[in-house]
């Protein structure tokens, strides 16, 4: 392998880490830049040529604005707080069992559905003439009429959190169920329990302490992504005032153009929310471990072990009870009628929404699919092309590759304006060529984040072995590497599908609008879609991802008829 | 080869050439020469897309256009009208002269006056389009004014609304018939109305409303804010909100995103009491089987607030004749009487039924309008919009008293 040729594929290899980085990391700097400057005044087209502190004067005097502050950076706690939580309590006590088995199964399609159906759902499901209250009225509580109580779009955006943690579960599920094999849980589960310490316990003290640091990354973008979030905020968020990101895209969009400086400053100011929650996670970390140092040490081998299981068995149930509930109140919304408040079921049915967003779906179903599978292939290509270049290099790729997940971390908000300043300072006509790009920019660290562990555990003797049947780097690469890792593959691809076609703000803003996707469309109709409405623009918007998920769970086996070990998970 | 390559050339530089020059000399007046640059174009239509019916219309006048006239229409869905005004004033101070992502665009009111104010705006060009002459402006002069500023030509009629209440007759007998009265209603029934949140349209539509009943003197509402008195002519106003506020549904702690949800909610059994802003909404929504059977609309006793709609095309559009003919189709007697069908979208037309052929008014009078639907006698007196600086001082004052509780 030492002497492979200079050709051009091989340089090409060579290069692909520092070229991934540039791709993605000189956009968010960019954008960033381009963010920074006018927060300080400094945007010559608006005639803003002196650096100046009055928009964060102007930005901190808006009524309202601690309240959405704090509302972020509750979101931007609670949601993994409770998602990982959960998610740790269920594995710990479900390690091994069928119920395991059966969230392996699970976990893909709760993933599928993007973050705005899941709110739509959710909002269906609990609202005061949501299904649950309709199905509990008047049989149980006496009304007639729904109760005038704030669920959805509550004050301190509890409801927001909820749908958050919802939606994080599975993903931290699916990223905890992909590092485990790496640290061999079974074998700390039996020492710990050979010592005589109950199994949850025994997960919970042996296994979490080695896979959090391999999940850590994952748990972050979910406090980044909750903290800044604008399509969840605006369906299940408070009004009164709304959340910052919220209010920093309103900003953005008035007609009066120096609030473009004063959604600068707040862009940056949700730049420092989410950085202040990290940093905030990062003191809740030392006191995670401090506790759980003091909890081992304390020696106790038996008590609670039923309450533990059932803790996390019981929540990461309710989130996927909710989830499917949210599907299922969207189906059943989708084909009704007119629906009296406390009637069960509605009093007539109808395809009327079905057949009128059917009418209209062509153009948004079109730019979604050719989005979503363009930026997934450049993803899969590009994330494929850096792991391959850190297999012949034979090491570990630099620590500068942790870079990659810059995207994550940093809130949408604070760059994707910067970079529509430089479109509009560029007369770049927003296209679908330049959505695309944006949707890139979120698709490759996810790939990146799903793929990179299974490429990197694969048996180097497969390679080594056919090395030494004379095959060379490239033929090793298509005819075995690849075909081992096709399932890992199509499921980064799948995952790929999945963020890309819930990408809101990347298709909005950079689109410009004249890039409609399935995600926009449902957003725009939160607004002032009727229910039937909504729901079928929200279950339209979850088919991709589930199609994406399918055939990523069926591909291998129909190709890998006869091999059973290379189909992938169950 | 070389012939090819040249011709090629050629035709390449002569392509290059002839887009901005005919772009320059484009001329409204004719209108032959407008529809044959129209045809082959693509019309972006930033329009406010809250309603689906509205979107459904717009889709459909897309096809009309491209069987019609060959002009492709794509349909960018706004959230708030705001969105395409700022993109057109940050295109020209980028100084994006030619190459605007908006072609035609949904305005009336403040942004109007706000795109006008700022040279944001391609024409004269509304009067010369054929079907102008069917709205007879000369009759009708709220066709020439657009909250209180003359329109002159630079954006054309497209539909007509006014302010309007609904209610569940099952449930409520005798309506509030006045502002005041609202505010005692409400009071004997808590948590059975409220309306949209300021910006959304509605709200703000409410707010004016509520202001020209409750002020002392209407006058000064009709012209530009002058600062030093804001707080004294809306003080009436903040009373009356202050006291209803605690009343409303969800106690004013959280407020409807528009009137779809109001519409719901009146559906729902949440709240007994809305306002729209179309005279045909409660019809709408039975035919949609949104809203009881029950639901009737009705007026205030001392008017409400009415206005028209139009359709402007900012200066640096790309394909100002395919958003003309867009225009002008949407002024015809088939798009206005198919806009006028409470099935399709039930908005009041703006053309002068005097004005049609037989053939033309048959188009109209085929239309069933339903029961719910407020005849155009039923609708009382129109209030004239105020001038558009008070939707703005009206919103922003909100915000700073409500937007945080």
């Amino acid at each position: 392998m030492a002497h492979a040729k200079a050709r051009p594929s091989n340089l090409a290899i060579r290069l692909a880490p520092s070229l991934v980085l540039f791709v993605l990391v000189a956009p968010v700097v960019l954008g960033l830049v381009l963010t920074l400057l006018p927060a300080f005044g400094y945007l010559p087209v608006l005639g803003g040529e002196q650096l100046t502190l009055a928009y964060f004067a102007q930005l901190f005097a808006i009524p309202g604005l601690a309240h959405s502050v704090t509302v972020s950076l509750m979101a931007g706690l609670l949601t993994p707080l409770c998602a990982l939580s959960l998610v740790l309590l269920f594995l710990a006590g479900a390690a091994g069992t069928r119920l395991e088995l059966w969230m392996r199964r699970l976990v893909a399609p709760l993933l599928a559905i993007p973050h705005a159906a899941a709110a739509f759902g959710l909002a269906f499901l609990i609202a005061p003439s949501g299904l649950f209250m309709r199905l509990i009225s008047p049989e149980l509580n006496g009304l007639i009429s729904p109760p005038d109580v704030l669920v959805v779009n509550d004050y301190w955006g509890l409801t927001m959190s909820l749908g958050l943690i919802i939606k994080e579960i599975p993903f931290l599920l699916l990223m905890a169920l992909a590092a485990l094999p790496q640290i061999q849980p079974e074998k700390r589960v039996a020492i710990a329990r050979s010592l005589g310490y109950r199994p949850c316990r025994a997960w919970l003290m042996t296994v979490v302490p080695a896979l959090y640091p391999l999940i850590r990354l994952p748990v972050y973008a979910v406090i980044a992504f909750a903290s800044a979030t604008v399509d969840v905020s605006l369906i299940l968020g408070p009004n009164l005032p709304y959340t910052l990101s919220v209010m920093v895209l309103q900003w953005f969009n008035d007609p009066d153009l120096s609030y473009r400086f004063v959604a600068a400053a707040g862009a940056l100011l949700q730049l420092g929310v989410t950085l202040v929650a990290l940093l905030l996670w990062r003191l809740i970390e030392e006191l995670g471990a401090w506790l759980g140092r003091r909890w081992i040490s304390r020696g106790e081998r038996r008590t609670g072990e039923a309450s533990l299981r059932i803790t996390g068995q019981v929540g990461v149930g309710l989130a996927v009870l909710i989830s499917v509930g949210g599907v299922f109140a969207l189906l059943i919304n989708s084909f009704a009628g007119f629906w009296r408040f406390p009637d069960n079921l509605p009093g007539a049915w109808t395809t009327q929404a079905w057949s009128r967003a059917l009418g209209e779906i062509g153009l948004p179903l079109a730019n979604t699919l050719l989005i979503a599978l363009v930026s997934t292939v450049l993803a899969i290509v590009m994330v494929i092309a850096v792991l391959e270049s850190e297999q012949r290099a034979g090491k570990r790729l630099s620590p500068s590759m942790l870079l990659l997940y810059l995207p994550l971390l940093v809130p949408q908000i604070a760059f994707l304006f910067g970079l529509i300043v430089a479109t509009e300072f560029l007369r770049w006509a927003p296209d679908i060529k330049l959505v695309i790009f944006a949707h890139l920019i979120f698709v490759l660290p996810y790939t990146f984040l799903t793929l990179a562990e299974a490429y990197r555990r694969l048996d180097p003797r497969w390679s080594q072995l056919a090395a030494t049947l004379g095959a060379s780097p490239w033929c090793i690469f298509w005819r075995v590497r690849l075909p081992l890792l096709l399932a890992p593959c199509l499921t980064a691809a799948a995952i790929a599908i999945a963020v890309s076609v819930s990408q809101y703000l990347a298709t909005q803003l950079i689109g410009a609008g004249r890039v409609p996707s399935l995600t926009t469309e449902a957003v725009a109709l939160a607004s002032g879609g009727s229910r039937g409405i909504v729901a079928v623009w929200a279950l339209l918007q979850a088919l991709i991802p589930m199609l994406g998920f399918a055939l990523a769970l069926f591909l291998p086996r129909l190709l890998w008829r006869n091999r059973r070990g290379m189909r992938g998970l169950n | 080869m070389k012939a090819v390559i040249s011709a090629l050339l050629a035709s390449l530089l002569s392509c290059l050439l002839a887009l901005p020059t005919s772009a320059a000399t484009l001329e409204p007046a004719n209108w032959e020469q407008v529809l044959s640059e129209a045809r082959g174009q693509t019309v972006y239509f930033d329009a406010w897309a809250g309603d689906p019916q509205i979107n459904s219309y717009i889709a459909w006048a897309g096809q009309q256009l491209e069987s019609r006239y060959g002009v492709t229409v794509t349909h960018v869905k706004l959230s708030d009208t705001a969105e395409g005004v700022s993109r057109v004033l940050a295109e020209k101070l980028a100084g994006n002269q030619q190459e605007g992502t908006v072609d035609l665009l949904w305005v009336n009111g403040e942004n109007f006056a706000t795109m006008k104010g700022n040279g944001l705006l391609f024409g004269p060009w509304a009067e010369q389009l054929p079907n102008f002459a069917l709205v007879d402006a000369d009759g009708h002069p709220e066709m020439r004014e657009d909250f209180t500023i003359a329109v002159e030509g630079y954006e054309a009629p497209w539909t007509r609304s006014q302010l309007v209440f609904f209610y569940d007759s099952a449930t409520l007998d005798s309506p509030p018939r006045s502002m005041r009265e609202i505010l005692q209603w409400a009071q004997a029934n808590p948590g059975q109305f409220t309306y949209p949140r300021p910006p959304v349209f509605l709200g703000s539509t409410f707010l004016k409303q509520a202001l020209l009943e409750l002020a002392v003197d209407s006058a000064p509402l009709y012209r530009p804010v002058v600062p030093a008195q804001f707080a004294s002519i809306t003080a009436p106003l903040w009373d009356f909100l202050d006291a209803l506020h605690p009343q409303l549904l969800r106690a004013g702690r959280s407020f409807p995103a528009g009137g779809t949800e109001l519409r719901r909610m009146m559906g729902d059994g949440e709240i007994s009491l809305a306002v729209s802003f179309s005279p045909s909404e409660a019809n709408s929504g039975i035919a949609a089987g949104e809203l009881p059977l029950t639901v009737r609309s009705y007026v205030l006793s001392g008017g409400s607030i009415g206005n028209v709609s139009f359709l402007a095309i900012p200066f640096n559009a790309q394909a100002k004749a395919g958003a003309m003919v867009l225009a002008n189709f949407l002024l015809s007697a088939q798009a206005q009487a198919h806009a006028y069908d409470p099935q399709v979208m039930g908005s009041a037309t703006v053309l002068s039924m005097a004005q049609l052929s037989t053939s033309e008014r048959a188009l109209f009078e085929a239309i069933e309008p339903g029961p719910a639907t407020l005849t155009p006698d039923a609708l009382g007196n129109t209030l004239r919009e105020p001038h558009p600086d008070w939707m703005d001082a009206l919103e922003r004052a909100w915000i700073e008293r409500y937007g945080a509780r």
